[in-house]
């Protein structure tokens, strides 16, 4: 039921309201109760036709390199991803 | 979209997962508040490659599921009131009231229409102002914006036959009800991504600071549920209860105060009854009296007989984390996903229909395969 998913902003239109890219399919949701703006190719969050939330890609990417660290932490210490210790 | 979607990339979650695998906790308990993460959780496999002495459990974080048969009666008695087109969210249809679901009225001529979305709802308001719309609104913070959104734009654009029955609920009442109930031992608990997403990161800090239990809020990709798990064992460890916020790139401390705000412009909270909870004081979210006009509880006079569940049904049970799914006598037998007896089947994230659909094929992330 909470499950909201990312689109990409393709036209921002009249209202409040947006055309956007969910997965390939075009459909028209609101801007309404977005907090800041939204501009034409950011990633929004979509719930039940509402964006709630722009995607923040940077804070996407710096969760990524978290991850980078980890690996390279484990490759160091000799357990290569994939062999239980 | 190639940021995005690395988080669905299996093959790094194995070196999360060694990561997991390593550290030193003794048996723990992991509950999750959000039905979403309980489909997720059971999709990427998650339960079958945990470490033994990691328990994973669910919560009441489904809304379909945590709607008491009462308000299901209530659902049923306005769709058959003359005049009237109930419109709701797909979720609601199947599931069984006392006597029948909004599926079985439906199919006996009345008019239950299923929508996307409440902008759908003030469409066929404009479209028929000859009939009443009543929104059947669940949900949880999440959820509510949309349908506070809804009332004001009703009101500005002038929408007289638009009205609200809101059955909607808030998560923490519901969170505290289930650990002070101390049925269960909670070690950690998966905070809910998208409710915080509007109430924020920092709603959810009562959960170490009062009762001194971990909280990692996470999204719902297989990577963002190994970074929770990993950083909630990590806490446990440490023996240093605190907040996580493992799903920043959507959740801000404070979250999305604007949504928030025209919830709480439209709402005020009230007691209200939850499936497997009863009465929870504060939880629920009702029309202030300055949207009075657009109350179906005030609109329509909807009195309903004493509701009853179905006497096998162990939904309540199951919601508030003291038995699963299996233990249910008619789990899979008379009960499935096709003629289901009560919510948890119905709902997509209910966990009677995780565990009827994924129990037995969940490996996608087994690490070495
Ligand atoms: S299996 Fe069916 S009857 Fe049993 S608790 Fe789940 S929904 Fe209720």
């Amino acid at each position: 039921m909470c499950l909201a998913v990312p689109a990409k902003v393709l036209e921002l239109r009249d209202n409040q309201m947006a055309l956007v890219d969910l997965n390939g399919t075009q459909r028209e949701i609101s801007l309404m109760v977005l907090d800041g703006e939204a501009a034409v190719g950011d990633f929004v969050l979509i719930h039940v036709g509402y964006a709630i939330e722009v995607i923040d890609e940077e804070e996407a990417q710096r969760t990524l390199q978290l991850f980078e660290e980890i690996e390279a932490f484990e490759n160091r210490t000799g357990n290569p991803p994939g062999t239980a210790s | 979209m190639s940021v995005l979607s690395a988080f669905r990339d299996s093959s790094r979650a194995r070196v999360i997962l060694e990561q997991i695998r390593r550290r030193d906790t003794g048996p723990v308990c992991i509950m999750e508040f959000c039905g979403g993460h309980t489909v997720a959780i059971f999709r990427s496999g998650l339960r079958s490659v945990m470490p033994e002495h990691v328990r994973m459990l669910s919560g009441p974080g489904c809304p379909v599921c945590v709607t008491s048969n009462a308000d299901l009666d209530r659902a049923v008695a306005l769709a058959k009131t003359p005049g009237v087109i109930l419109a709701t969210y797909g979720d609601m249809l199947r599931v069984p009231g006392s006597q029948e679901s909004l599926m079985q009225v439906k199919a006996r001529g009345f008019d239950v229409e299923v929508v996307y979305s409440t902008l759908d709802a003030l469409s066929l308001a404009e479209a028929r102002p000859d009939r009443e719309i009543v929104f059947f609104g669940i949900g949880f913070e999440t959820t509510a914006p949309a349908a506070a959104a809804a009332v004001l734009q009703a009101r500005t654009r002038g929408l007289r036959n638009f009205s609200l029955c809101s059955v909607m609920k808030l998560t923490i009442p519901g969170a505290k009800a289930l650990l002070g109930a101390g049925d269960v031992h909670v070690d950690a608990v998966i905070g809910p991504g998208h409710v915080a997403s509007i109430i924020g990161s920092d709603a959810w800090r009562f959960l170490p600071e009062d009762y001194g239990i971990p909280v990692a809020i996470s999204g719902f990709e297989t990577l963002d549920l190994l970074m929770a798990t990993d950083a909630l064992l990590r806490m446990i460890e440490e023996k240093s209860p605190d907040l996580v916020n493992a799903y920043s790139r959507i959740v801000r401390p404070e979250g999305n105060r604007k949504a928030w705000g025209m919830v709480e412009q439209v709402f005020d909270t009230r007691d209200t009854s939850w499936r497997g909870f009863g009465v929870l004081p504060d939880s629920g979210l009702a029309l202030r009296e300055s949207f009075s006009e657009f109350d179906a509880d005030i609109r329509f006079n909807i009195s309903i007989e004493e509701s009853a569940e179905h006497p096998a049904c162990r939904c309540g049970e199951v919601l508030r984390g003291v038995v699963t799914p299996l233990d249910c006598n008619v789990f899979g037998t008379s009960c499935t996903p096709e003629s289901p007896l009560g919510p948890c089947m119905v709902s997509s994230e209910g966990s009677c229909a995780a565990y009827y659909h994924y129990q037995r094929v969940s490996t996608a992330v087994h690490p070495g395969d």
